[in-house]
């Protein structure tokens, strides 16, 4: 079938999103760390549109932008489906998938920015969880998004579990106020216990001085 | 109806066209509903709560939002004919891929150039064009984007075409004399009755833009 590369930059949560799924069907991958100030010849070669990561490469074939690779990965290893078999039901999954990535990119934003551009950034993102907690459905009813099992949208949103946290503490502004989104809540509970996600998430007491570093950089380059 | 679909459109949406070519490729039948964003009707606020916007197509009662999505949920459920997708997994990463672009770019870009003026428009105009370029790149010498069958990239791609004079007349330039592939590409999509029969007049286009670009401008 050929061999599986993953070329990311730790701790990006595109990255994880990948990661996760690889581990779920049980994948095996090899990871290559990029430096994205110093682009690898094998990044440019094998995402020359984007220049970014994270890139699978299967086989010798590049597949890039993460909701693509998930895509690619649920068509290609079908145990431990990621999104459901009935088409109407998938068509509500990558409605949520493309919501999730779009939307998670004011996250980010907030990360990445100060002053106004932080300040418009942070009303999105909370307009973003006010969606989510009213509207996605299963959500309070149901473990995960993807039902008993994690899937997706489940993958997509990981970033709220794990990243947005430090995010808030790394620019000392709050998100997301506590106890104002108990479905939210409760899903990142039921995420981040999962044993395959708890066994592979980065290291909180690493992320912190590494992402006020990326911050710190992406600010003096405005 | 025999299929038991509706859609909710918008005449001048290049979202709405993808979706009403993919169903005419499909040979489905289908009730047309337009809707009017100034006066959003209670079924598009029902069908689409979280964005409030078409393309949404409605089969047996239950919504499908997103104009891509809804173009792969027409393709997996009437698979047996003019598939849009292939079925190889890596084919399909591209496609989706390269679907993805056009999604991310040609709209936002687009708009500039037939809508700002100045210094904004003119690096819109540019970046369009280096967007095509990459296009052609990958079409290369292939009848469309998804080889020798018409393809979820075509169909992602050609509404745009639709905006070609307002953008040329806007923009004082000819798209044909720098990206003469792709415009030989739209010229044989145009050829299929489901494209001809989806993208609106460019003239009517044009007057339309035109109307929007001054009631922005006034604002």
């Amino acid at each position: 079938m050929g061999e599986v590369k993953l070329l990311g930059t730790w701790p990006s949560p595109y990255l994880y999103r990948v990661i996760w799924a690889l581990k779920l069907k049980g994948i095996p991958y090899e990871y290559i760390e990029q430096d994205l100030y110093n682009k690898s010849p094998l990044l440019l070669q094998s995402n020359p549109v984007h220049k970014k990561i994270p890139v699978l490469i299967h086989g010798g074939n590049p597949i890039a932008e993460s909701v693509i690779i998930l895509q690619y990965i649920e068509d290609k290893w079908p145990q431990n489906p990621l999104l459901p078999s009935d088409p109407y039901e998938k068509a509500v999954a990558r409605f949520w998938v493309k919501f999730a990535d779009e939307k998670g990119l004011s996250i980010s934003k907030v990360f990445r920015s100060s002053g106004e551009e932080q300040e418009k950034a942070l009303k999105e993102s909370l307009e973003m969880l006010e969606i989510i907690e009213e509207h996605a459905p299963g959500l309070g009813q149901k473990k995960f998004f993807g039902g008993d099992k994690i899937g997706m949208v489940d993958l997509t949103l990981g970033l709220l579990a794990h990243w947005m946290g430090v995010i808030e503490e790394v620019t000392g502004v709050k998100i997301k106020e506590a106890g104002k989104f108990p479905r939210l809540e409760a899903w990142i509970k039921n995420f981040k216990e999962d044993p395959v996600i708890k066994e592979n998430l980065p290291e909180l007491k690493d992320m912190l001085p590494a992402m006020k570093r990326r911050r710190e950089t992406v600010l003096a380059s405005k | 109806m025999a299929d038991d679909l509706i859609l909710l459109n918008l005449w001048s949406s290049p979202f709405g066209m993808r979706v009403r070519i993919a169903l005419a490729e499909k040979g489905l039948d289908y009730e047309l509903i337009e809707e009017d964003l100034s006066n959003k009707s209670p079924l598009l606020l029902k069908m689409n709560p979280v964005r409030k916007q078409i393309a949404v197509l409605i089969n047996k009662g239950r919504p499908i939002c997103e104009s891509l999505i809804i173009v792969q949920y027409i393709d997996e459920v009437w698979r047996h004919k003019s598939p849009l997708l292939p079925s190889d997994p890596c084919a399909r990463a591209k496609a989706r891929f390269w679907a993805d672009y056009v999604d991310k770019n040609i709209y936002a870009i687009g708009k500039l150039v037939w809508g700002a003026t100045g210094e904004i428009q003119e690096a819109a105009k540019k970046e369009l064009i280096e967007c095509f370029k990459v296009l052609e790149g990958e079409l290369g010498d292939k009848p469309y984007f998804g080889g020798d069958s018409f393809g979820i990239v075509d169909v992602a791609l050609i509404p745009f075409y639709s905006w070609f004079y307002a953008m040329e007349t806007c923009g004082n330039f000819s798209i044909v004399a720098e990206c003469p592939k792709l415009v030989s590409w739209a010229k044989r999509c145009m050829e299929r009755e489901s494209v001809s029969k989806s993208l609106p007049d460019q003239y009517k286009m044009y007057c339309f833009l035109l109307e929007l670009k001054t009631k922005f401008q006034a604002q």
